[in-house]
């Protein structure tokens, strides 16, 4: 630091902790809530302390599930998640780096079409047009597959536009010397491209299998066997079972359970993450 | 745009980009070009009946003051959710940048909201806000104020300000983090020996520098709070009560979705990829003059 | 492992071919789509598993696919595509948008008949099954899991507040909520589901209309008229109650069930199938009784009528699979499974055989109170006001009354204002249905 005042880093460190506290303050409950039986969660006050059921609500949450819901516990539908989110954010990082090198490395007709084609995809979420995409994926007998979960929200633009950002501001001169050393342009790619984009296909990794794993409606709708449930889908629908009351414990379980790959895929990868994003946005 | 370096033509960018663009024409312009001729139709829900109505389903919305309303209500829905979550990680990074032991373990813990899903989210704060149960209404209780979101449009655009918010603030912190910490030491250093002090060099040296970190963040939260917060209203207010958080995403959703009115919903849909496409050009324009001035 | 491989592997080959091959197997699946989550899902699957043990024929599998809308947009979504279920449970205000699609579904009378399977339409319960049958007394769809508002109280609190009698009228209802609040309760009463209770069932209990053309049911030309003096009158009462705490609104659909199970309202209007959830979350004595009424209004209430949901059979498959779902439907409106079913979910027998069944078992003496609800619905014989609504669009129609009636809770309409308001958005709808739908 610049100069040093005791006194101001204190009250820094005091307000940093408070403001941990207060983006904490939601999974506290959420772990508390999860550590209780169902009927102590509908008596007002409700607890702030964690009670003794935690394993009892983990041993539901991942062998049976809710109630009624299909039998299934959330460890399957973890396990769904997990293969929908990876598929998602590495078919992503793969199509956007193959199409991303094509139009900033090459020359050729409809380049410029191809580039407005992929663009017009960005941002707009499948929400908009599930109904439509619906029909398109079960006409092509995806319904209750992993393909049909997944490589509908790979149609999106955003990681390309990233890796085009990321080519631009590679210098020219790499590609010059890769020539004079007479390496094609798949050498190119794999040899000079991918170790230099490495930070931000990391950081994109983290965006996509979040991205991937949160998804509900879309599983909600394309699938009907239970077998091919994922978890974030199954909170949503434990929390309106018909003419009954939410049963909270097992709901908040659920969705700590469904936290967590996420939350590790940030936390272990934050630095990557972090380098990867503020290097190719600033 | 193309480098002024570049592989003569051949057959293998076309190879390239195939696999993107057979996903983006079969799940993207299919689809979309379908709800586009559906928003010309009028349909009943099973696809059994369909009739040619030209622009009705435009004028129609275009004329209900609840789609105005709507679009008015996502004009502030989202400026309240960038303030919110920019200025809360503004403040935490400023204080972390201070503390230099310790900044990467704050960083850890302020970052993992960002992974928790919108849905999930929004049932975590609507679990907190329950007006009998929720164990914030009910310290707001105690201190005499009766919180029911469900009744009280305010609070209710409160509560899912504060959830989407909530999932924002680590990434927004990220990014301020990161600009601080690349603000050359020297600059700070010589402003303090002309003796400014740390709010002065705050205000006149730290924000400035900030700003194209925050204009950034400012498009990025605004996207944000536009199209990913539909599973927070999903899973919070559902729209209401009566219509007071039923931002354009969730609208369309819900007139198709729940609502089955195919026709209605597909306009809807159709305005919202211009708007997105407008946005797209706008950011492009800017992001690409950043990048190749 | 397998399974993962399949799933990945196979719809890619199987793309080139692109033929919806069914290994063929001797037991013929029925898919049945439905929205019962929690306990009752649970049930559903017994119901299911306790079939397929009768015969080797047909499995009945169910799949439970979100709440009612979802469930709803889901199928018609598949029937879009081909790839729908042989039965779907469509909530009440889905009818009229599910009779409409008379290409897609099959009426269960008619199914019934198609197969030559026995089918006795006399032994349903009029109350019940007025609200499915098409103007010339055709069933379309198969009752199942049905109910009906009724009043909940908590009895200790009524003693606490000393209010001696179970208020039977409105004007009862306020006196009660204010001993209430005086007891130091936070407030008299609550309610969900508000448009259900407190439009749709409000005028059939009062015997007047809440839309032309008998409520719909003769033709798709009908138009609101729930904004009459009576209905305004009734709003405005609850809003002014709204001061001094009488009633606290809280949500759309159950959402206000703990403040009566937590003791903060001693009374709650909602549906009878809340009976399950009450049972296992109230602390105290509770009862339920029949919905208060206005005494100047009618002298004796009509009769209310139903929500919940029935079984609806999609068209598109091979005859002999309907052969399947005709056995099931007679074996879910059995006595003994209709008896179970209405005993531990709190919803109607379908049936009077299940009705006098449970009676003869003795459910009735040792859970008093339970039969209100059927007792409630088939306290008159219905009248074209109080048979029940077929309104299309009607998804979209309740919440836009749930809107009006949200702002007039706040305080930013009138009742006058928000009932003629939700009349008029609502009539915009109706046309638009009529004229996708009409014929």
């Amino acid at each position: 630091m610049v100069e040093n005042r005791p006194l101001l880093t204190l009250f820094s460190h005091i307000m940093l902790i408070l403001g941990v506290a207060v983006i904490a303050l939601p999974i506290w409950i959420m772990f508390v809530a999860a550590s209780h039986p169902d009927i102590r969660m509908t008596q007002v006050p409700l607890p702030i302390l964690p009670g003794g059921y935690f394993f009892e609500n983990l041993d539901i949450a991942l062998n049976r599930g809710l109630s009624g819901q299909s039998g299934q516990g959330v460890a399957h539908m973890m396990v769904n998640s997990l293969i929908m989110a990876m598929m998602i954010a590495v078919g992503k990082i793969a199509i956007s780096l193959l199409s991303a090198f094509a139009i900033v490395y090459f020359r050729f007709p409809f380049r410029m079409f191809f580039f407005w084609m992929i663009f017009v995809t960005l941002m707009l979420p499948v929400e908009v047009r599930i109904l439509p995409t619906y029909e398109v994926v079960a006409n092509l007998g995806m319904l209750d597959t992993y393909w049909g979960l997944s490589i509908p929200l790979i149609a999106s633009a955003t990681a390309t536009f990233m890796f085009r950002q990321v080519f631009l501001t590679i210098p020219d001169e790499m590609l010059e010397a890769a020539r004079i050393d007479g390496a094609g342009p798949m050498r190119f790619f794999w040899d000079i491209l991918i170790p230099m984009s490495r930070t931000n296909i990391a950081a994109l990794f983290v965006i996509l299998f979040i991205y991937g794993w949160n998804q509900y409606l879309w599983p909600l709708l394309i699938t009907s066997e239970p077998q091919m449930y994922t978890v974030v889908m199954g909170i949503k629908q434990m929390l309106e079972a018909a003419e009954q009351a939410p049963e909270w414990n097992v709901i908040m379980m659920t969705a700590l359970l469904a936290m967590l790959p996420p939350i590790c895929v940030v936390i272990f990868m934050q630095s990557l993450f972090v380098k990867g994003l503020t290097e190719t946005e600033k | 745009m193309l480098k002024n370096v570049h592989f003569g033509p051949s057959v293998l960018p076309f190879l390239l980009v195939l696999p993107q663009i057979a996903v983006t024409l079969v799940f993207f312009i299919w689809p979309a070009s379908q709800a586009l001729y559906q928003s010309v139709l009028l349909e009943d829900a099973f696809g059994l009946k369909t009739e040619f109505v030209w622009f009705r389903n435009f004028e129609e919305l275009f004329s209900d003051p609840h789609y105005w309303s709507s679009f008015e209500i996502t004009v502030v829905f989202s400026f309240l959710v960038a303030f919110l979550a920019m200025s809360f990680a503004l403040v935490l990074a400023l204080l972390a940048d201070r503390v230099i032991k310790g900044s990467g373990t704050y960083r850890t813990l302020l970052i993992w909201p960002y992974a928790v899903a919108p849905v999930t989210a929004g049932a975590l704060w609507v679990f907190m806000f329950n007006p009998t149960l929720g164990i914030v209404a009910y310290a707001l209780s105690a201190l005499g104020y009766e919180w029911n979101h469900q009744l009280n449009g305010g609070e209710a655009m409160a509560l899912v300000v504060m959830a989407s918010a909530w999932k924002q603030v680590a990434y927004n912190f990220l990014f301020f983090l990161a600009g601080l910490q690349s603000i050359p030491k020297s600059l700070i250093e010589a402003a303090a020996i002309d003796g400014a002090g740390p709010g002065r060099r705050t205000i006149d040296i730290i924000l400035p520098l900030l700003s194209p970190t925050t204009f950034f963040l400012l498009v990025i939260n605004i996207v944000f709070a536009f199209f990913e917060t539909f599973g927070v209203i999903h899973a919070v207010t559902a729209g209401g009560p009566a219509g007071a958080t039923n931002i354009l995403v969730y609208k369309v959703f819900n007139d198709g979705f729940v609502g089955l009115d195919l026709g209605g919903s597909a306009a809807q849909s159709v305005i919202l990829m211009i708007i997105v496409i407008g946005l797209t050009v706008v950011q492009f324009k800017y992001i690409e003059k950043k990048v190749s001035y | 492992m397998m399974s993962i491989f399949k799933k990945l592997v196979l719809p890619a080959a199987l793309a080139a071919f692109m033929s919806g091959t069914g290994v063929a197997s001797a037991v013929t699946e029925i898919q049945w789509w439905h929205a019962m989550g929690g306990t009752n899902g649970e049930r559903v699957n017994k119901i299911a598993e306790d079939f397929n043990a009768t015969q080797s024929d047909f499995k009945v599998v169910p799949t439970f696919k979100g709440n009612y809308t979802e469930t709803m947009t889901a199928a018609i979504a598949a029937f879009r595509a081909k790839k729908h279920p042989h039965i779907v449970q469509v909530f009440e205000v889905g009818t009229a948008t599910m009779m409409a699609a008379k290409g897609a579904v099959y009426p269960v009378e008619q199914m019934m008949n198609d197969a030559g399977e026995p089918f006795d339409k006399s032994v349903y319960l009029p109350a019940v099954i007025s609200y499915y049958q098409t103007s010339d007394g055709q069933l379309l769809s198969m009752p199942f899991n049905s109910s009906t508002p009724v009043l909940w109280y908590n009895k200790d609190a009524l003693d606490k507040a000393g209010v001696a009698k179970v208020p039977e009228t409105w004007p009862e209802m306020k006196a009660a909520s204010e001993k209430l609040v005086a007891a130091g309760y936070k407030c008299g009463f609550s309610f969900g589901w508000q448009s259900w209770v407190m439009v749709e069932n409000f005028s059939a209990w009062h015997n007047i209309p809440m839309g032309t053309e008998e409520n719909g049911f003769k033709s798709t030309k009908t138009d609101f008229e729930f904004n009459n003096d009576t209905v305004k009158a009734h709003m405005k009462n609850l809003q002014d109650w709204q001061k001094g705490n009488l009633f606290i609104y809280g949500g759309r659909r159950g959402d206000s069930l703990p403040m009566f199970t937590n003791g903060e309202c001693g009374m709650w209007m909602n549906s009878s199938a809340y009976y399950g959830s009450i049972k296992s979350q109230a602390k105290f004595n509770f009862g339920q009784s029949m919905m208060p009424y206005y005494p100047n209004v009618i002298d004796k209430p009509q009769n209310s009528i139903i929500g919940g949901a029935t079984l609806w059979v999609l068209r598109g498959k091979p005859d002999e699979e309907y052969k399947g779902v005709a056995k099931f439907m007679t074996y879910l409106s059995s006595p003994e499974v209709q008896a179970w079913w209405h005993q531990e979910t709190g919803y109607v027998p379908i049936t009077t055989p299940a009705y006098e069944l449970s009676k003869k078992q003795g459910f009735y003496d040792s859970n008093p109170g339970t039969d209100t609800a059927i007792k409630q619905l088939s306290l008159n014989t219905p009248t074209p006001n109080s048979r029940g609504i077929r309104f299309g669009n009607f998804v979209q129609i309740r919440d836009i009354i749930n809107e009006e009636m949200e702002a007039i809770w706040s305080g930013a309409k009138t009742p006058a204002q928000g009932m003629d308001d939700a009349v008029k958005r609502g009539d915009v709808l109706l046309r638009k249905f009529e004229e996708a739908n009409g014929s």
